[in-house]
């Protein structure tokens, strides 16, 4: 009878407790639920306003003033020429750390370098700002004749620098990965080291190093503060990247810098450029991580 | 039974920290004096507060934000502010929006400034016409007027790259109204920025850089900036105190103001901090760059705190090259507000 | 030998497929791939020589103690790693629980249906999600939504849902680790799957998710974006912290928004100090009774309803929750975005303070890891 008692409550104490480990875990829908009903209703009172025609053809963006105009293309130049920047930094680098780690360096060197890189992901962006505007940015004016004191290159190749560890960690994990089956049997044509690393397990392991790559491109877009702090905030169709120019981030952090008069316009117009921003990097973090998936798949 | 135990411990600890936040912790706060409005006021609200601060030794809270004269306003109209710097009078829709959410105001002007032009210290500039600003600033202006050679030959061949106050700033409204004959026309490809550091920093750092904000910023700033003296018919005059107060400085002198929340300043807290801003405004004005008012002004201006007078000397209407004596005689005119 | 012989050697010996020359380029690769390396290694280096450069002299006593100021002498960090503690407690207090729930769920509980692979798709999109857009949630739905304003409540929560996918991501792989033999083992003496879990797969699974809560923490101490949305101040020259009786009580009568009192005119709104004494405008204390009024110097009178007693009684240790506030980075932000080098130089101080904190968590965590990986071999 007792015995029995003890049971039950147990058997309820297990649904319980299950109950709430599944709570917990379904909060993440929750989360992206909240995060996708804001943005987006926010975002539709904007386009109530604003005709989407003109958010995507306008050439520009000057929603604070009296003469209004709401096209989100300067925000994207912007951001697609600090990303870009960024990349030219981090791609090159990254990849030929991934390589010299996953194939050329001893055991005892890559648990040494890897976790010292990656220390580069924890630094606080706003940290990296300072550094961008106070070290690169003079740096690159002694080289650079007339370049302005805000510019997106300086922001950009801190940015790059600052994804290196992403890229070079998650590729580096993918070329590990890759069965040394296949090194071997490079190795046994008479390969060296070089080539197999090349024309082997590089092309082997190219969907996880997309991957990868997709994910620091996709850090590069969301980034905010160093823009803010090095890249100016002028939103202008951007050509150059020594040109200043305003990401969506640095647009959205602007106005929040002012005052958010809430039901405004000018409000509702920061969801509407983090919605174009969330779809941006939602996009980015579907295609990586359907690559990375193929490429598990693939050993 | 230890599993409930630990699942219902965590569940009501959370929620108890909730209730206990929202409810509550917000009846008791502490009270804050809440001040927002003008960066180009911010450095003189600043330094007041923190003087305040230390005097009271902590026991009034003060916290001071810059989000532009307009910005303020907004919050002030919406009762989120005790107090609200301006860099301009209150605006006729200012007022109505004031009016309308019972809203009443004490005008205290604090401080004269004298916009500033500056441009990088490599410029061989030295003055500059307003009808030369007005070229370089109207709407018309938007991407045709993009070298300095553009507006008059004999100015350096250089990019022109302008920087200037966010549209909710009353630094932009002022300049617009006095340089393009109509406030808040202006061209819109500049970095605008409510923080007129990230302006300082920009025209400092880009040699074709233009840009314009409070003296203060300036007097902070004259190893890094140049000021361009104003002509305006009678010959370049340079930004200054004595400029200023004798009315040369025309037409970009202008005068600083706070709006003190009337029913707020029934409270001890903040009659106490207004009385302390008035007494001490020549100092600290004087201390960061702008130009104190006569004496007998702060004299008029703390019986107008202790009073608690209410109303603006404006009219909604912008006070362009008004001069320190004329705005000491303008009389308080006072809204009638909806109970 | 023919001519075209010789000709021929030649041309293996220099031709670019040559052994020599294939050897030269993978050991010369090699000081290719540690030049990159050493260009990573190296930003970490120049920013802390940038950084100790410009602000290291900074660092004393008075920086730490000191609000900040518009006179960059006396300006210091106080309010700012206050603030930041008390958020990252607020945050702690949130992303842990629900992080660690969340992990043991979906790797011990989580059958395989579309709800499961719905919230890891949502767990993996989180951790893509930009920062700032979190500062998007935060204003529209704790602002605004809620009425949790512009606190360290706001700001807490928001860095929770931010860092939660690491503690999940970190809490998965911690428990996946723990061989299956250990969960039978338990089962088989009749535990349930709870007492299982609780009792022998979390504490084999604790290194690898403090880990993952260190990691994520140190990424909350050092965001800005989001809570420059939701408006951390620029000048905060007080502690959210209150004593107890450090509570502002309102008088009797009807009161307006501001909490003074409509009608009559002569009312006031008093505050109660520590001590129980009303600062009066001049700045001089008198000491109050409940019930009692008073005459203040500029006309009015006032009654006060509450004394040190109640104020001590109705005081709450978590009343800093509602509290407007400003953090390290937000802080550090400001002073950069100046351009007078003494408080650039105050930027690059509590940047070496920032850097400091990060990188030591960051480093404890990549230790944890590696003697992990050493001890535990099942």
């Amino acid at each position: 009878m007792d015995r029995d008692f003890t049971k039950r409550r147990m058997r309820l104490g297990e649904r319980a407790m299950e109950a709430l480990l599944f709570i917990a875990a379904a909060l993440a829908i929750g989360i992206v639920g909240g995060i996708l009903y804001v943005v987006i209703s926010e975002a539709a009172k904007f386009f109530l306003e604003v005709s989407f025609v003109e958010f995507v053809t306008s050439t520009r963006w000057t929603p604070l003033f009296e003469d209004a105009h709401y096209g989100i293309a300067p925000l994207l130049t912007g951001t697609f020429m600090s990303t870009l920047v960024a990349l030219s930094v981090a791609v090159p680098l990254g990849l030929l750390v991934a390589i010299y780690l996953s194939e050329f360096a001893s055991p005892r060197a890559r648990e040494t370098i890897k976790p010292t890189l990656e220390l580069l992901a924890g630094v606080p962006t706003v940290v990296y700002g300072y550094f961008a505007l106070l070290f690169v940015t003079p740096l690159l004016q002694n080289i650079i004749p007339g370049l302005p004191g805000f510019n997106l290159l300086s922001a950009g190749i801190v940015m790059g620098l600052m994804i290196i560890p992403y890229i070079a960690s998650l590729s580096e994990d993918a070329m590990r990965a890759v069965p040394n089956a296949l090194r071997d049997g490079s190795f046994a044509m008479g390969a060296t080291r070089l080539e197999t690393a090349f024309r082997v397990v590089f092309p082997a392991a190219i969907s996880g190093i997309i991957g990868a790559v997709i994910l620091g491109m996709s850090r590069a877009v969301g980034e905010t503060m160093i823009v803010v702090v090095a890249g100016g905030q002028l939103p202008q169709i951007v050509t150059s990247p020594t040109q200043q120019g305003a990401t969506v981030t640095a647009f959205i952090a602007q106005v929040a810098l002012g005052d958010i008069a809430f039901g405004t316009l000018e409000y509702q117009s920061i969801f509407a450029a983090g919605l174009a921003l969330l779809v941006l990097t939602l996009i980015f973090n579907f295609v990586a991580f359907a690559m990375q998936r193929r490429f598990r798949e693939a050993y | 039974m230890q599993i409930l135990k630990h699942a219902g411990k965590a569940v009501a600890a959370a929620v108890a920290a909730l209730a206990l936040s929202a409810g509550a912790a917000n009846a008791q706060q502490a009270f804050t004096i809440q001040i927002d409005g003008s960066s180009t006021v911010f450095p003189l609200a600043e330094a007041v507060a923190e003087a305040f601060q230390q005097q009271t030794q902590g026991r009034v809270r003060v916290t001071v934000g810059e989000s532009g004269t307009g910005g303020g306003f907004r919050k002030f109209c919406r009762g989120e502010t005790h107090i609200s710097n301006a860099s301009r009078p209150i605006s006729a829709s200012e007022m109505a929006t004031c009016r309308a959410a019972g809203i009443q105001y004490v005008e205290i002007p604090v401080a004269f400034d004298a916009l500033t032009v500056v441009v990088h210290p490599s410029n061989p500039l030295r003055s500059i016409t307003v009808e030369q600003l007005r070229q370089i600033w109207r709407p018309e202006a938007q991407g045709q007027v993009t070298n300095w050679r553009q507006v008059n030959p004999s100015f350096p061949d250089l990019p022109l790259v302008l920087f200037g106050p966010g549209s909710a700033s009353g630094t932009f409204d002022y300049f617009t109204e006095a340089v393009n004959g109509r406030a808040r026309a202006s061209r819109t490809d500049y970095t605008p920025s409510e923080d007129d550091n990230v302006i300082v920093q920009g025209v400092a750092t880009n040699t074709g850089g233009m840009g314009y904000f409070g003296l203060a910023y300036y007097e902070e700033n004259h190893s890094r900036l140049r000021a361009l003296a104003i002509d305006s018919g009678a010959g370049p005059v340079e930004p200054s105190r004595q400029t200023a107060e004798n009315g040369s400085y025309a037409p970009l002198s202008r005068p600083m103001f706070i709006y003190i929340n009337a029913a707020a300043l029934r409270r001890p807290q903040v009659q106490q901090f207004a009385q302390y801003f008035v007494n001490n405004a020549s100092r600290y004005s004087a201390q960061v760059g702008y130009i104190p008012l006569p004496a007998a002004a702060y004299q008029t201006y703390l019986q107008r705190v202790q009073s608690r007078t209410q109303g603006t000397a404006f009219g909604g209407r912008q006070a362009i090259g008004v001069t320190i004596a004329e705005v000491m005689a303008r009389p308080l005119i006072v809204e009638p507000v909806q109970q | 030998m023919t001519a075209a012989d010789t000709s021929a050697r030649v041309d293996i010996a220099t031709h670019p497929k040559s052994l020599a020359v294939r050897r030269f380029k993978d050991s010369s690769f090699i000081i290719i791939g540690i030049l990159a390396t050493l260009i990573g290694l190296g930003t970490l280096v120049a920013l802390v020589w940038e950084l100790a450069a410009d602000g290291a002299h900074r660092l004393n006593a008075q920086f730490f103690w000191s609000f900040p100021s518009s006179n960059p002498a006396e300006a210091g960090i106080l309010s700012a790693w206050v603030g930041s503690i008390l958020v990252i407690l607020t945050t702690a207090f949130f992303a842990i629980p629900i992080g660690v729930l969340a992990g043991i769920y979906l790797e011990e509980y989580a059958p395989r249906n579309p709800v499961t692979s719905a919230i890891e798709i949502a767990v993996n999109n989180l951790a893509g999600v930009p920062s700032i857009i979190f500062g998007l949630l935060a204003v529209g739905l704790f602002v605004q939504l809620l009425g949790f304003g512009q606190s360290i409540l706001t700001a807490g929560i928001t860095l929770a849902l931010l860092i939660l996918p690491v503690v999940i991501v970190a809490t998965r792989e911690a428990v996946r680790g723990v061989p299956q033999e250990i969960r039978q083992a338990a089962l088989a003496v009749g535990a349930t799957k709870w007492q299982a879990t609780q009792h022998h797969v979390l504490p084999y699974a604790l290194p690898g998710v403090v880990t993952g809560v260190i990691i994520g923490i140190s990424r909350a101490i050092g965001e800005t974006a989001p809570l420059i949305l939701i408006g951390g101040l620029t000048f905060v020259a007080f502690l959210p912290i209150t004593r107890p009786g450090d509570a502002t009580f309102e008088v009797i009568g009807a009161v307006d928004e501001y909490g003074a009192p409509i009608t009559p005119d002569a009312v006031e709104t008093v505050r109660i100090d520590h001590d129980g004494v009303v600062v009066m405008p001049d700045f001089t204390e008198m000491p109050v009774v409940a019930g009692q009024t008073y005459e203040l110097p500029h006309g009015a009178t006032v009654q006060s309803v509450a004394t040190w007693g109640d104020a001590i009684a109705s005081w709450s240790p978590t009343n800093w929750l509602m509290s407007d506030f400003t953090v390290m980075p937000i802080q550090m932000f400001n002073w950069t975005s100046r351009p007078q080098a003494e408080f650039l130089e105050l930027a690059a101080a509590a940047g070496l303070v920032l850097l400091a904190i990060t990188l030591l968590m960051n480093g404890m965590a990549i230790w944890l890891r590696y003697r992990l990986r050493k001890r535990i071999k099942w």
